[in-house]
């Protein structure tokens, strides 16, 4: 696509998993996982359900432990010192499927509380920094509102501009638009698209597969845990290698 | 007209209704009486069956309220006032107890020259809540500051309090009023020094005792900063109660004679076991709900820790507690005590009265609480998690304000029972409102057989304490309502 090829990827290494493994009790859900993330990638994660897509990006922030291998985020390896998980979390923003809000805080306060207990900054400094952010995902005027009386839609833009408020350098989406009515999916995409083209780097599990095509420099397929294939969008749609990937492909994009 | 446009497909209104009012019979008193009363045979049955029994208790206690006798001395008195005025056999209530023994069930046998000190205790008691109960709101905070004062200026003058504890104290409050208006979040602080402003008000003794005891606090948080940056949090913390610990065994007493032999500002000490009545009952109850409130949180946040030990005490705690009747704390409190403290110290009866309700309400408390944690979905704890706050700053910002918040109605409650259960004191030796006193009344011969009275009296002022903190937990829960579904 020629947006896609616009945006430049640098060659520092943003994100490096080498040799993961990850296990809950009995069951092998992420297996041996090895992948680089440049600075400026827009990378698409898809697979079927159960595939091990949600955990693996949540292994980045650490919101699940790996047992085996190494994770470095922005030169940070995920251990069990609480020192560099804080670190990283404050380093990479996350998007989920359910938006996840603070239903008792309101919109504003939502998006400034990281900042001020995190990051230390000044309470005006960071309001001014979240209208600024809520101006971008195109509602400022709901700042006063509670998530409760937000739509679903609203909701996501919101979160997505909580993260950003942190002046995240990577940003995790997890399905962030499969909770959504299909008219409230196109503003979700549209406000990760302009971040997109920002530079931001980004990690998104999604079956949006127009989305993948507009922006993703890369696609990774995975299947039972493991990276089954990865290409750039283009040979990944129209000439995908493995079995796997051509039923998923025909699945998805078949009825 | 209607009729010829209902025949044609096509249909133009050309006069528009005016709005009328419902039928006669589908409006006002007698819809709702339809509705609510009379709407099917068994309704309207129980509705005359209920009609009947509330006739029968009107007609049944009125002549008893109607005859009531204010002023008598004795019961045998009062039922010959009732005789008199209303003829043989009629019955009455004797009000005239109530009007004679009335500060028995109030302070007990505090002294009566003192009685000016657990009067203002109990006025700036609101003053110290009241910064925590409408935090910020101004104009509440004055109303609530302007009620306490004309309290204030009422009862001192009525309990005849001295010239220089009156005048400070309406200076206090005028300053707390002012303060009120210019930085209502400064309030808190006076919120912090009360409990020991009111230890000192009602047991007396040299002011230096609460000041150097609080000191201990200050220890506390000076070891734990200075410590903190060289060993870390958790073990700074450690250092710090170490440190109170010993300031409160070996440094507080020398402390506390060195400076009241300089400054001897003192009152006169009053002895635990002049504390009765209500008096008593609010104490360990105040008390009571400040305490279980933080201990509770912590409790329930134990149970669900990670680690081990935390966790395993919290359980054991909380189903010990809950699993015995506090009748047998209390007696644990005024008996078994005594072993396990060293001999010679001198523990106070109530102090550990206190200590026991506060732990069986924490146990309940940490309980209801539990079940607020478990009603929040995950995703809050991970949205916290992933903006990078920390465990304790999750649990302060995001998870524990809405847990609370789901749990008031179960937390008032607990605190209801907590008050309610202050009259077990009774059990050992301690002179509650409901039986404590009224033993007492009734075993003066004057009042020997007197029987609803005391027991209405009391119940009523324990009914309004109860009331009103159910109606403010009310009141709470819609303020915090901001979920809009
Ligand atoms: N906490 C857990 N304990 C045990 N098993 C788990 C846990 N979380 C996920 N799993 C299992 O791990 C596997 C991968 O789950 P994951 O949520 O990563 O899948 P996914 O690819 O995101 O699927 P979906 O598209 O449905 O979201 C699934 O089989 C799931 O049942
Ligand atoms: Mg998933």
């Amino acid at each position: 696509m020629a947006e896609a090829a616009k945006m430049q990827v640098s060659d520092e290494v943003a994100i490096q998993i080498t040799g993961m493994n990850k296990w809950y009790g009995q069951f092998h859900v992420l297996r041996d996982i090895n992948m680089t993330v440049q600075r400026g990638e827009r990378i698409v994660i898809c697979g079927p359900s159960g595939s091990g897509k949600s955990t693996l990006i949540r292994c980045i922030n650490r919101l699940e432990e790996h047992q085996q291998g190494h994770i470095i985020v922005d030169g940070t390896e995920l251990t069990n010192d609480l020192k560099n998980i804080d670190k990283v979390r404050s380093e990479v923003g996350m998007v989920f499927q359910h938006f996840n809000l603070f239903p008792h805080l309101t919109i504003l306060e939502n998006l400034t509380l990281a900042p001020i207990w995190v990051r230390k900054v000044p309470k005006r400094e960071a309001e001014e920094t979240a209208m600024y952010f809520l101006q971008k995902v195109k509602i400022p005027e709901q700042a006063h509102k509670y998530p409760g009386q937000l739509s679903g839609g609203q909701q996501q833009r919101v979160a997505i501009a909580r993260s950003l408020c942190m002046k995240p350098r990577i940003m995790l989406f997890d399905e962030p638009t499969s909770a959504l009515d299909p008219e409230m999916i196109k503003e979700v995409l549209d406000t990760m698209i302009e971040l997109a083209k920002e530079g931001m780097t980004m990690l998104c599990v999604t079956h949006e597969m127009g989305f993948a095509q507009a922006v993703a420099n890369r696609v990774i397929f995975m299947d039972q845990g493991q990276i089954v294939e990865q290409n750039e969008p283009k040979e990944f749609f129209n000439n995908p290698k493995s079995e796997r990937t051509k039923l998923f492909l025909s699945q998805i994009l078949g009825h | 007209m209607s009729e010829t446009h209902a025949e044609t497909v096509t249909f133009v209104r050309d006069t528009m209704l005016p709005p009328v009012l419902p039928p006669v019979g589908e409006r006002g008193a007698v819809k709702w009486l339809r509705e609510n009363l009379f709407s099917t045979p068994l309704n309207i049955a129980l509705t005359v069956a209920g009609l009947g029994a509330i006739w029968w208790l009107v007609t049944a206690s009125l002549p008893w309220w109607l005859n009531s006798v204010w002023n008598a001395s004795s019961l045998g008195e009062c039922r010959q006032i009732v005789a008199a005025n209303a003829g043989e056999g009629a019955t009455g209530a004797c009000w005239a107890m109530i009007r004679e023994r009335w500060h028995q069930f109030l302070f007990g046998f505090y002294p009566p020259a003192q009685w000016w000190r657990p009067v203002l205790s109990f006025g700036l008691l609101f003053a110290a809540l009241a910064p925590v109960l409408f935090a910020g709101q101004k104009r509440n905070l004055s109303i609530i500051l302007g009620v306490v004062a004309a309290y204030l200026l009422v009862t001192l003058y009525l309990a005849s309090a001295p010239g220089l504890p009156f005048v400070l104290a309406l200076v206090l409050i005028g300053g707390l009023l002012a303060l009120a208006q210019m930085m209502p979040g400064r309030l808190l602080w006076f919120t912090l020094i009360y409990p020991a402003l009111c230890f000192w008000l009602l047991w007396g003794g040299s002011i230096w005792s609460p000041i150097v005891a609080m000191a201990g606090f200050g220890v506390l948080y000076a070891v734990f900063r200075l410590a903190s940056p060289l060993i870390g949090l958790a073990p700074a913390a450690g250092a710090g109660i170490v440190a109170a610990v010993l300031w409160w065994l070996y440094a507080e007493a020398p402390v506390v004679s060195a400076l009241h032999g300089a400054f001897p500002i003192f009152l006169q000490s009053i002895n635990s076991d002049q504390f009765g009545g209500f008096l008593l009952a609010i104490v360990i109850g105040v008390t009571g709900i400040t305490f279980s409130l933080p201990i509770g949180i912590l409790l329930a946040l134990g149970r669900q820790s990670d680690m081990l030990i935390v966790k395993s005490l919290s359980v054991g705690f909380i189903e010990f507690i809950r699993g015995v009747p506090l009748i047998t704390l209390l007696f644990t409190a005024s008996l078994l005590l005594q072993y396990f403290l060293p001999p010679g110290t001198n523990f106070d009866i109530i102090l550990r009265v206190i200590i026991l309700v506060t732990f069986f309400a924490a146990a309940y408390l940490a309980e209801v609480i539990r079940g607020g944690l478990a009603a929040l979905p995950r995703g809050q704890y991970e949205a916290a998690d992933a903006l990078g706050l920390d465990y304790w700053r999750a649990q302060r910002l995001i998870i524990l304000p809405q847990a609370l918040k789901v749990s008031i109605p179960a937390i008032v409650s607990t605190f209801i029972g907590l008050f309610k259960d202050t009259t077990l004191v009774a059990f050992v030796g301690l002179m509650d409102p409901l039986k404590g006193v009224t033993q007492i009344v009734r075993a003066d011969i004057a009042w020997k057989g007197i029987y609803w009275e005391p027991y209405i009296f009391v119940g009523v002022i324990f009914f309004l304490i109860c009331f009103s903190m159910s109606r403010y937990s009310m009141y709470l829960e819609r303020k915090l309502k901001t979920d809009h579904r």
